[in-house]
């Protein structure tokens, strides 16, 4: 059984209908560790040690933030330039994180269509994504596609219900470590691989 | 009368404000300046005031009620049980051994038994007044030599009650006080009822303390007139001191219990505002009486007498305090300070000699030489510590600066000193030299001093504002000097004098409160750190944390609020000097913080913007389809 580690970044988590609805009680699913990163380093004092022990006591890492302005909050930027060092991340002999598997699991209040060529914000999800995914690469770890909830502001609370739900699902099926990262990558979004499945 | 009165205050108050800054500016002190200018207007230079330095004398020997009234104040009982073995085990053995020693050499020198024992008394007593002033003027009250001090001195304050009990029992019998002037109560009873007299009077001040100030001072607290708190906190000293004499004890005594007594009140604090300034004033003038009263005359006919007195009261003193400091294990430098502090004879001995010569246990003649060679010990103590500070301690003791060992490491001057190591200035010291700045420090507390140099910090010892010892400390060449002593006139006081002696030096300070910093930015200094304000703020963001806020919004809370503190602070600076003068400074404590909490509430320091805050676009901008989350 794989152990997942959620880094979850929120700098107004209070005010966030949403993730209320994905974050509370995640906890309770088998194997899943939510690390609440603004709340841990409300100083943006990163305790790097401390990060690279809970990074190799789990198998899969999920940057779990609101999409602001096309990108994660400033803490979890600071996360990954603290923790993410040279020589135990990556170069020839920083291997820590080998073979680990990373995805983003974000928030954003645009729709899934406004993210495409010509539309509102003119690039898809997975373009703005680069960053994290050239950087789990330099990390050798393997990079799944974003589990998406998208135009947060519209959903319903039986629609924003289904999505905590189909999180959860997503996460209980990534412990049990029964599945092919090649085939899972072929999809654009993780909601898709779920939803095609069951 | 009305002219002689305007005259004598017009002299007096003029040798106070001539003599005592020419003191200072000397580095004499203030108790040295009063004792000066009332020799040179005494009956023997000037000439301005003549016998009736006497009557001046009683008069000023208020300043001396007010001041234990003060004491008293400061004194809890709380703080006085913790405190009571050290200031018994001091005190017992200075006064015993004092006494002692001074009634065996008096016995050879030939007084009657009786006479040395009443003397010896007298004599063991210390000048609280002027160790008070000058300990705190140099700001060693915290040091070990200042506790030790402030000890031995309480002691001393609180048997005058058992000795003024005492002394009528060694009267020869048979003999009455002869009733000169005003005749008291007391002076008509034989010795025990003057015993028992005593006992009860103290009784009822404490008594008439619980039951009637307290309630009465309620009472006038409600009426919301400052100036009629004021008139009530003179009256109830006034009161207790007339109704000591009345009974015929100690004026003083009385009132110092009285503010023993209103230690736990409610109103300590006010009490000792109101009375404060009554207290500084008087106290001068007494010095200056004091000096005043030096009757030059009888030392000239008796030069050896006096002088082989003065000379013999202070070296008996002096042992005996060595030998007290060194069983309270004081270093070398505290206990220098200590003896030489100490050493002279107080003004108790005054109100004691006066009583012993109307009780008849020694004659008027040896009264006055007696009264002379205690002026002279209260006028030398100061020269004393002067050339212990200047000559004895920088040779002997802790010295200023240590010798630098070799030539190269002159060129290594740090180019930060930090005046006053206390907690404040302890942890930026700490902080610089963990992130490898080392600053050089200057401190005036000697046991500080000698553990700093023994952990390998280059310090500095002694008085942070004279301009000789800064320049030593290198302040030509440094950048930055951190002004961190405890007291905010000092750090006042250093920062007006290096802005001008080094124009180069930036210079950061700290502040007690906005009023300290009100007058630092006055004097245009930029970079003021009140001390408060940070740990209150932090304190104030773990408290929303606790009550469920999140970090990092309490956080960002706590540095907006700081932010707007500063800018607040500043703008209301700029308004200060709009306003009437405040004379007292707790009002324009009252007033700002009005002010700040009028500010507060207009501009409402919390964050209010809309980072982040998805619910808030959503009633802004419903359709916006992107930047949230």
């Amino acid at each position: 059984m794989k152990k997942i580690l959620i880094l979850f970044s929120h700098p107004r988590f209070e005010k966030s209908r949403a993730n209320r609805a994905l974050i509370e009680n995640i906890d309770k699913v088998e194997g899943v560790n939510c690390h609440d990163l603004y709340e841990e380093y409300p100083d943006f004092n990163i305790n790097a040690e401390r990060e690279k022990e809970l990074l190799g006591n789990h198998q899969i890492i999920v940057w779990h933030f609101p999409f602001y302005t096309y990108s994660a909050p400033a803490l979890l930027k600071q996360w990954m330039d603290v923790v993410l060092e040279y020589g135990w991340a990556h170069g020839s002999k920083g291997n820590a994180l080998k073979d680990k598997i990373a995805f983003v699991a974000l928030t954003a209040g645009g729709t899934r269509e406004s993210y495409a060529a010509n539309q509102h914000n003119q690039f898809t999800l997975c373009e703005f994504l680069r960053p994290f995914e050239q950087a789990a690469n330099l990390c050798k770890m393997i990079y799944l596609p974003p589990f998406a909830v998208h135009g947060t502001h519209v959903l319903t609370d039986q629609q924003l219900a289904a999505y905590a739900d189909s999180y959860r699902r997503l996460l209980g099926k990534l412990t049990t470590g029964e599945y092919d990262t090649v085939s899972v990558s072929r999809f654009e979004y993780l909601n898709d691989w779920l939803s095609n499945k069951g | 009368m009305t002219s002689t009165f305007l005259s004598d205050a017009l002299i007096y108050l003029a040798a106070a404000v001539i003599f005592v800054p020419l003191a200072k500016k000397m580095g004499l002190g203030s108790v040295l300046g009063y004792l000066i200018g009332g020799m040179i207007i005494g009956p023997f230079f000037l000439g301005f005031v003549g016998q009736e330095g006497k009557d001046i004398m009683h008069f000023a020997e208020f300043g001396v009620v007010m001041m234990l009234f003060l004491i008293g104040l400061e004194l809890e009982p709380k703080t006085f049980w913790r405190m009571r073995r050290f200031v018994l085990g001091t005190g017992i053995m200075q006064m015993g051994m004092t006494t002692f020693l001074c009634f065996v050499a008096l016995l050879l020198a030939g007084l009657s038994w009786q006479a040395s024992l009443a003397c010896g008394l007298a004599l063991s007593m210390s000048s609280t007044a002027i160790v008070m002033q000058t300990l705190r003027e140099k700001g060693l009250m915290k040091t070990e030599s200042g506790k030790t001090s402030f000890a031995v001195l309480l002691f001393q304050d609180i048997s005058v009650i058992p000795i003024l009990a005492l002394i009528p029992l060694l009267a020869v019998s048979g003999v009455k006080a002869a009733s000169t002037g005003h005749a008291s109560f007391i002076e008509g009873l034989p010795g025990w009822a003057q015993t028992l007299t005593l006992l009860v009077a103290v009784n009822s001040v404490v008594v008439a303390g619980h039951f009637i100030f307290v309630p009465f001072l309620r009472f006038i607290a409600r009426i919301r007139l400052r100036e009629l708190f004021t008139a009530s906190a003179l009256l109830i000293v006034i009161a207790t001191a007339y109704l000591m004499m009345l009974v015929g004890l100690s004026p003083a005594l009385g009132t110092f219990l009285a503010g023993v007594v209103l230690a736990t009140s409610e109103f300590r604090h006010e009490l000792e505002s109101d009375i404060e300034p009554f207290k500084g004033v008087l106290l001068g003038l007494f010095f200056i009486a004091v000096g005043a009263s030096i009757n030059f005359k009888l030392i000239m006919e008796n030069p050896l007498k006096v002088m082989a007195l003065v000379g013999g009261i202070i070296t008996i003193k002096s042992l005996v305090l060595y030998a007290t400091g060194k069983v309270s294990r004081l270093s070398f430098d505290q206990n220098m300070i200590f003896t030489l502090g100490l050493g002279q004879v107080g003004e108790f001995a005054f109100v004691l000699f006066a009583f012993i010569t109307q009780l008849q246990i020694i004659s008027a003649e040896s009264s006055d030489i007696m009264m002379g060679a205690t002026a002279i010990t209260m006028t030398v103590t100061p020269l004393l510590l002067l050339m212990n500070e200047r000559l004895i301690l920088p040779r002997f003791g802790t010295k200023e600066a240590l010798e630098q060992k070799e030539a190269d490491e002159i060129s290594s001057e740090h180019s930060v000193i930090i005046a006053g190591f206390g907690y404040f200035g302890s942890t930026i010291g700490r902080f610089l030299r963990a992130n490898g700045f080392e600053a050089t420090i200057l401190d005036n507390d000697s046991d500080r001093v000698d553990l700093l140099r023994k952990m390998g910090f280059t310090v500095f010892y002694g008085d942070a504002t004279r301009l000789d010892i800064l320049k030593s400390a290198g302040a030509d060449s440094a950048k930055i000097l951190i002004a961190a002593i405890d007291a905010p006139e000092t750090n006042l006081d250093l920062a007006e004098r290096t802005k001008k002696a080094f124009p180069n030096l930036k210079v950061m300070v700290r502040a007690r409160n906005n009023l300290d910093a009100y007058n630092l930015l006055d004097m245009g200094i930029e970079d003021i750190y009140r001390e408060s304000i940070d740990t209150s703020v932090r304190f104030g963001v773990d408290v929303l944390i606790k009550l469920g806020v999140r970090k990092y919004t309490a956080t960002r809370a706590g540095q907006l609020f700081i932010k707007y503190d500063e800018a607040s602070f500043r703008q209301l600076a700029q308004h200060r000097h709009d306003q009437e003068a405040y004379l007292v400074n707790i009002r324009e404590q009252i007033a700002l913080q009005e002010q700040l909490l009028e500010n507060d509430r207009k501009a409402s320091p919390n964050i209010h913007d809309f980072a982040w805050d998805m619910d808030a676009e959503i009633k802004n901008t419903p359709d916006m389809n992107n930047n949230q989350g």
